[in-house]
């Protein structure tokens, strides 16, 4: 296996190449002959290195030097929480951290400061270990799980020398850092792209603006990114060529919105998880995906046990560093998603997730299906279906929604709600119809890209 | 508006959200004969605790769950009334 630096420079044009964030724009012909490292690259070389910056520039400059380098690299998302990051640090037996100055703090042996001001010189970029590459999970609560990739297993879906890739400006709502944006970065690295790099403090419109004024052609986000996005004025200010969306389920309105948006795109959702790797994307503008899919031969396996969607392939982690709590693959080689699924009419639906699960009166509901029912409404742009605790049947579901137009809210609330809660009445069974909804202006999605659920 | 009127209300409402038929109400009609099931009670006692701020079923002393249209309302009468006075 080629180390990423050989494997970009051999897609070629390094000089027409860059990656770029808000307040940078590097080009690789310029990091073909300098180092985001200050040069100090061969300190690496053997090291398991903790890469933590606040930005992702430096970290994707940072990562280009190290693979092929280091022994692993653990890319640390800059939301990890303070508390979890010794037991990265001890989990991952790291013994260099490279990063910015909020993370010179880690004790461990070695600090090396990355940075987009590329330092002349040319570094020894010789291939001497097949680097681990760790991602962390993206759980809402607890310690994040450790899960080790290689290059490989990272890049086995690359769709390399198509024409998807010739040309391609890059850009995805998510960090760099995490499995979906990683996929993008590696896609535009590999398939001779450039990169436009998001901020997680920047507001939507101008990340929009800005992927507008690079001239992005193919980017990816999760249906709450995208639907974020729609509200912006500033979504209009990019002609991509493809859109993506992953790491949620993408709900037929998403995807009719975003076919109405951008009506020259390729629209895909692809399933994609950081244990499971990418499984398959999806073309035809339908949620769900054809039943056909499982039963495939090929170098991605598809099964459904006890309702969840199970994957086999070479895209799939390593495993877990450290004492998981659980395995990662079932007796057969199986990941399990924990993502469940059902038939109709020959086509697979992402219901939710099994962990969240909502037990009103003894039958078992999926928020995100109510969700996707709401999501039909022409004037709503998201929603949040939870559980409310309730004393008769354990827990009713109620619902926040967010229209496109806070004045229409204003106007004629009781007119939406009974039109929404009328859409429900009309699709799905009693007990899964909200017994609330609460207009919002905004509904929190995390730093995942995900929306933010909490558990009752 | 009374307490009772409210809860009659919100019977209708419901029932009418739910696409059931509601019995005529009585105070002396059994819970089970409304033609509400347990879901419908369950959104009742939501939207009560929204309206009245009491929800008398999560009280600390333990709840006689009422049995009839009357016991329901008297409950929550009872419930409420150290609010109504504030």
């Amino acid at each position: 296996m080629n180390s990423l630096w050989q494997l970009l420079s051999d897609a070629g044009r390094l000089s027409e190449r860059w990656l770029s964030d808000v307040d940078a724009c590097v080009s690789l012909a310029a990091l073909s002959q300098g180092s985001s490292l200050g040069g100090r690259l061969h300190e690496l070389r053997g090291r398991s290195v903790l890469l933590l910056a606040r930005d992702q520039l430096p970290a994707a400059l940072a990562l280009i030097e190290l693979d092929g380098i280091a022994r692993r690299v653990v890319l640390c998302p800059p939301d990890v929480a303070s508390t979890h990051l010794s037991a990265v640090v001890a989990t991952a037996e790291i013994d260099a951290v490279v990063g910015d100055q909020a993370a010179a703090d880690l004790a461990t042996d070695l600090f090396i400061a990355c940075s987009p001001a590329i330092t002349p010189g040319v570094s020894d970029r010789e291939e001497s270990e097949s680097t681990e590459w760790v991602l962390l999970t993206s759980g809402t609560t607890g310690v994040p799980k450790l899960v080790g990739h290689t290059l490989a297993t990272l890049s086995g879906a690359m769709p390399v020398g198509t024409s998807l890739g010739h040309n391609a400006v890059w850009s995805t709502f998510y960090d760099m850092r995490r499995y979906g944006g990683l996929q993008i970065f590696l896609r535009a690295m590999l398939g001779g792209g450039s990169m436009v790099l998001s901020s997680a403090a920047e507001p939507v419109g101008d990340f929009l603006s800005r992927a507008g004024e690079r001239g992005v052609t193919h980017i990816s986000g999760t249906p709450s990114h995208w639907r974020r996005a729609s509200m912006s004025a500033a979504a209009t200010k990019m002609a991509p060529r493809y859109v993506r969306l992953s790491g949620e389920i993408a709900d037929q309105a998403i995807l009719d919105h975003l076919r109405a948006a951008y009506p020259n795109a390729d629209i895909a959702h692809a399933f994609a998880s950081t244990e499971a790797g990418v499984a398959f994307d999806v073309g035809d503008g339908l949620e769900g995906f054809p039943a056909g899919f499982l039963g495939r031969r090929g170098d991605v396996e598809l099964r459904v046990a006890e309702g969840s969607l199970r994957i086999r392939s070479a895209r799939n982690a390593l495993g877990y560093l450290g004492d998981g709590p659980t395995p990662l693959f079932d007796a057969d080689g199986f990941v399990d998603t924990g993502d469940m699924v059902e038939l109709c009419a020959g086509r697979y639906h992402f219901v939710g997730r099994r962990g969240g699960v909502i037990n009103v009166g003894g039958q078992k509901v999926h928020p995100e299906e109510i969700e996707a029912v709401i999501n039909r409404h022409p004037d709503v742009q998201m929603s949040l279906v939870k559980a409310r605790r309730s004393p008769i049947t354990g827990a009713i579901v109620v619902a926040d929604v967010v229209m496109t137009s806070e004045r229409a809210v204003a106007a004629d609330a009781e007119i939406l709600k009974s039109q929404i809660l009328d859409i429900c009445r009309d699709t799905l069974a009693q007990y899964k119809v909200p017994a609330s909804i609460r207009f919002v202006s905004a509904i929190e999605v995390a730093a995942s890209g995900k929306l933010a659920r909490t558990n009752v | 508006m009374s307490i009772r009127s409210d809860i009659a209300a919100l019977f209708t409402e419901v029932a009418r959200e739910q696409r059931k038929t509601l019995a005529p109400l009585s105070d002396g009609l059994g819970l089970l004969d409304t033609g509400l099931d347990s879901l419908c009670f369950a959104i009742i006692v939501a939207r009560l605790e929204d309206r009245l701020g009491v929800d008398p079923f999560s009280a600390e002393d333990e709840v006689q769950f009422p049995v009839t249209v009357g016991d329901f309302i008297t409950l929550y009468e009872q419930a409420a009334a150290p609010v109504a006075r504030t």
